[in-house]
């Protein structure tokens, strides 16, 4: 089983995480820029972050034969903070890099005015670079975050089919599948989705344009829920290839969009690991 | 390395109407060069190039466009080094023996020393490194040591060990022999050509 986790955080996991997604199949990701549990209060702050997106985190992963990815923008959350508005001057630079596959996550967390201006104007600077966007939906109010979402979506003339909505469940899912936008979902031990209810949703709404990821971060969450709903799939009497297309094409097709996806010599690969201080345990 | 050489082995690159747009470009208008130097490796490649040996095609790509510049190669290499990212980083240190700039970019080495990015302490101890003072460099052939860089990476390597690096190295054989683990060969062997075998601060006979 192939896997590409198309949101994952990365910066805070651990390297015993990328040995067990790496032994599970996973290998590719993308990290999109979100906020750290902390509130930041400088624009500079963001600028080591995401220097560390397109750095030290790719090279990271490579010790381990997973590929890294990123995706760069201010997060809803600190878009209502004065102190970090400017981190939006700061984005034309980050998304002419290789390495950075889309704008994201942008959106709407508490749905206020600043969020208002920084998810539009965000929009645009993702059909400035030709950049597909990775949009985040709120986890409170989330239905009204939804509809207010895909309104700002419709009227920035972002081609849908270069949208990712993500973050969806039983409720929401049915307000995006029609718009054209990909529907992304998040595995999550508790909360956000389960894997016996993605398999319900992938049986009702099927593959097509469905995106699962771990969205894995510094909270409670598990990066071996993308295997975990691949092998609750095929239970359930998915195909080899109806898996194939969730965890691996859908994701290959959504970012590849950005004409940046870097897959060289990863589709049969065996995972090397290549001698390293990382690996070594930091000698 | 010369700017011509580099030149030459790009022939083969997929769009070399974008290259020689590129590199007029640049020498026009050098505020034009972080957006080309960005996007280089998607218009131009990033395989090894067979000659010269060691070089990607990105990393040919963006040193020539620096050397394109027609002024202000130190202060063009720091922002692009600053602003850039790994692949970008390591062409800067790669372009540095070729740009009029004496030893100006000597703190890029030692940023790129800092890291624990081994292609970046890999770029940092090329030709220019002549620039970088004993302690530093001594310090980063070490590190090398540690980190796996084969130390075929370092420029002037025989030249420049001393005595100093030997005892480093022996030190750190020790480390490994009590640890019951091996040192890479080809520091074990630098070792023997400094003679440190018989060096009174090595533990080697430990």
């Amino acid at each position: 089983m192939r896997i590409f986790d198309p949101h994952i955080h990365m910066t805070s996991r651990t390297t015993d995480d990328y040995e067990r997604m790496a032994a599970a199949g996973v290998r590719a990701v993308v990290e999109p820029a979100f906020w750290l549990g902390q509130p930041r209060t400088s624009v500079d702050t963001f600028v080591d972050y995401f220097d560390s997106l397109i750095g030290w985190e790719p090279f990271r992963a490579g010790q381990f034969g997973v590929r890294h990815h990123a995706t760069v923008a201010l997060n809803p959350k600190e878009a209502n903070d004065p102190r970090c508005r400017p981190v939006l001057d700061l984005l034309p630079r980050y998304l002419d890099k290789d390495g950075v596959v889309a704008v994201g996550e942008i959106g709407y967390d508490s749905m206020t005015p600043a969020e208002d201006a920084a998810f539009a104007g965000q929009l645009a600077l993702a059909v400035a670079h030709d950049l597909p966007a990775l949009v985040h939906t709120p986890h409170r109010d989330k239905a009204h975050g939804v509809e207010r979402t895909l309104a700002v979506v419709a009227e920035s003339g972002i081609d849908p089919g270069r949208v990712l909505v993500d973050h969806l469940n039983e409720i929401t899912v049915k307000l995006v599948r029609d718009t054209g936008c990909w529907l992304g979902f998040s595995i999550y031990p508790e909360t956000k989705m389960s894997p016996p209810r993605m398999v319900e949703l992938l049986r009702t709404y099927g593959t097509e344009r469905m995106l699962v990821n771990s969205a894995a971060d510094w909270g409670r969450s598990d990066p071996l829920l993308t295997r975990a709903t691949g092998e609750a799939m095929l239970l359930a009497g998915f195909t080899d290839d109806d898996v194939d297309r969730v965890l691996w094409r859908n994701p290959v097709e959504f970012y590849g969009q950005s004409g940046r996806l870097d897959l060289t010599d990863l589709e049969d690969s065996a995972v090397t690991f290549a001698g390293n201080s990382i690996l070594r345990g930091g000698e | 390395m010369t700017p011509d050489r580099l030149r030459a082995a790009l022939r083969g690159v997929p769009d070399p109407q974008w290259l020689d747009a590129a590199l007029r470009r640049v020498a026009a208008d050098p505020a034009a060069i972080p957006r080309l130097f960005a996007i280089a490796a998607r218009r131009c490649g990033r395989g090894p190039l067979p000659d010269p040996p060691g070089w990607t095609v990105d990393e040919a790509v963006r040193a020539l466009l620096l050397t394109a510049l027609p002024t202000g190669h130190a202060t063009a290499a720091e922002a692009l080094y600053r602003h850039g990212d790994a692949a970008e980083k390591r062409a800067v240190l790669r372009a540095l023996p070729l740009l009029p700039i004496g030893a100006e970019c000597v703190p890029l080495l030692h940023d790129a020393i800092r890291t624990n990015d081994t292609r970046l302490v890999a770029a940092a101890l090329g030709p220019y490194a002549r620039h970088l003072e004993q302690p530093a460099w001594r310090q980063a052939v070490l590190k090398c040591v540690f980190t796996g860089v084969p130390l075929a990476v370092v420029d002037d390597l025989d030249g420049r060990a001393d005595g100093e690096l030997a005892a480093m190295l022996a030190a750190l054989a020790a480390e490994r022999t009590a640890a019951g683990r091996a040192m890479p060969a080809d520091a074990t062997e630098l070792l023997d050509r400094l003679g440190a075998g018989s060096h009174p601060t090595t533990a080697r006979e430990a």
